[in-house]
């Protein structure tokens, strides 16, 4: 069943230096690889969106979600981790 | 990837309250029956406790990985009275207390089916679980209770809606202390679903299998936001086109749940039910779907249109979504669950002849109404009748939830807190049906019954 183990790690909030840096420190000490990086301002906000690979990690996306979920608070972001599969079905017929 | 989509879904839900309201395992319980009662409630309770060990925890990973919220986890069993009455004499409360037990053991928020079918009559065990559904509503915290009074097959058990009127006021008095709260989950049905996910009325059906999962999802928030952002200017079939939409992609992802807890818990997929469930939560409202249509506030004339609209275009964009499609599935009109509802109740523009019509086209009924304590059961009853009526009638599903509110009259409220809300006591016509309903005897089924 676990055939692909890609996550999207969404990282929305004001914009700062370091934010990209700090998450993907996250991922290389998880051993997730980063396969695609895009950001944009909308609104007045810093969009963040990354395709990650999580077949070689040591963690899953529940921990790796939990990660994220501490520095969002600490730099006042909002970074969501969910498995690729939920835009997959939402989004594609 | 589409960055746009995936933005859109985290929209959903941090700021849509886009959820999946429900993972409910429906769990068997005809083989727990016995003639000794004491052996009977404990089979119940270990089975429950053995299928369902792993639920709660299984619904809280699924949550993480997908990010999304699971807001329930919940079980639901065959209707107690069919295992209860095989051991005539001894009294249906253990197995209440047994469900109850169970419920808090596995962790899940509610428990379902302490429930008797009725609509054609009074089989064993039937008529004792009815009288002891006020004890084991105030004597347990997480289990629900329905009966099924009325069906389009079987036509309406009169003698049962007459009972039912007494159960749900003396529900709401012996837990007067407690804002009533008994009578908040008990459901009267016609129609009942065999296979519904959503309390206070699910139980797991006899034609069911030994065990399922089913997911209710929810999202009247996504609705409304797509409605507002999108809706200006729109004509209605493109409101019913924009609706249809935001319906597939909510489904979709409680097609994916579904499909994942299955999984995880090797219990075979039954069904998504494709409800809009609101939450007393502001933005989650189904009430306030219907005002974004152009309704100065629910409860106004063009509601009852608006809300078929509604609940058609849910069904049409969820069907598709899902591989198997159950339960109630459509639009939910709970009044104290609903922030717009509550408003609407609260200003005098929604009222309850109003929400009566309203039902007609629902997919559900008369739900979480509070109504006067000094309302008699007979009203109680005659707003049932009246309920199973249009449901018979119209091959629907209707229920009736009210909570008379002991010791309060129109204008004051009840507060249950969490998804239960808040809502003001309606006003209800006093006139008596007393006699009509004393007759008992049965409503024939209807010609539309004949469809072989």
């Amino acid at each position: 069943m676990k055939s692909s183990e890609k996550a999207v790690i969404t990282v929305i909030g004001k914009d700062m230096v370091g934010i990209l840096a700090k998450v993907t420190e996250i991922c290389a000490k998880s051993g997730v690889n980063v396969l695609e990086v895009t950001q944009s301002i909308l609104q007045d906000l810093f969009a963040m969106v990354m395709l990650v690979d999580m077949a070689g990690s040591s963690s899953d996306v529940a921990a790796l979600s939990r990660q994220m979920d501490a520095l969002g608070d600490e730099l006042g972001l909002k970074i969501h981790v969910m498995h690729e599969d939920i835009f997959n079905s939402m989004h594609k017929i | 990837m589409n960055t746009n989509e995936i933005l859109e879904t985290i929209n959903m839900i941090d700021n849509e309250n886009l959820d999946v309201r429900t993972i409910t395992m429906g769990i068997s319980l005809l083989d727990c029956a016995g003639p000794d009662p004491e052996a009977s409630a404990v089979r119940v309770y270990d089975k429950i406790c053995r299928y369902a060990q792993n639920l709660v925890k299984t619904g809280e990973d699924i949550s993480r990985r997908y990010g999304i919220p699971i807001i329930n986890k919940r079980i639901s069993v065959t209707p107690v009275a069919m295992v209860a009455g095989a051991c005539p004499g001894a009294s249906p409360l253990r197995f209440a207390k047994a469900l109850d037990r169970a419920a808090h053991t596995v962790g899940v928020n509610f428990i379902g089916g302490y429930s008797a079918l009725v609509q054609k009559g009074f089989g064993p065990g039937d008529y004792a679980l009815i009288e002891s559904i006020p004890q084991a509503l105030s004597e347990t915290e997480l289990v629900c209770s329905s009966v099924n009074i009325g069906s389009t097959k079987a036509g309406i058990n009169m003698d049962a809606v007459g009972k039912m009127g007494k159960i749900v006021k003396r529900t709401a008095e012996l837990t007067a202390d407690r804002e009533c709260i008994g009578a908040a989950k008990l459901v009267v049905f016609c129609n009942a679903p065999e296979d519904n996910p959503f309390m206070a009325g699910a139980f797991h059906g006899p034609g069911e299998p030994d065990c399922v999962i089913n997911v209710g999802v929810s999202g009247p928030g996504v609705v409304r936001a797509a409605i507002q952002k999108e809706g200006a200017g729109k004509s209605l079939t493109e409101i019913a086109e924009l609706i249809k939409r935001t319906a597939f992609k909510i489904t979709r992802m409680g097609q994916l749940v579904a499909q994942e807890a299955s999984r995880r818990l090797s219990v075979p997929f039954g069904i998504v039910d494709l409800s809009l469930a609101p939450t007393p939560a502001i933005g989650d409202s189904v009430a306030h779907i219907l005002e974004g249509m152009g309704l100065e506030q629910c409860g106004a004339f063009g509601t009852t249109a608006a809300l078929a609209l509604l609940n058609d275009a849910v069904k049409k964009g969820g069907v598709m979504a899902s591989s198997s499609v159950g339960g109630l599935s459509g639009a939910f009109i709970p009044v104290t669950e609903d922030a717009g509802m509550i408003d609407a109740a609260r200003s005098g523009c929604l009222t309850l002849n109003k929400l009566e019509a309203m039902t007609a086209v629902c997919s559900v009924g008369l739900d979480m109404i509070v109504i006067p304590g000094e309302v008699s059961p007979e009203i109680i009853s005659g707003i049932i009748a009246d309920e199973a009526a249009i449901g018979m009638v119209n091959s629907k599903t209707t229920a009736v939830r009210v909570i008379p509110a002991i010791g309060k009259s129109a204008g004051e409220e009840l507060d249950f807190g969490g998804l239960l809300g808040r809502g003001p006591v309606m006003p209800v016509n006093m006139s008596s049906p007393a006699e009509f309903i004393a007759r008992g005897g049965k409503i024939p089924a209807p010609l539309q019954s004949l469809k072989n």
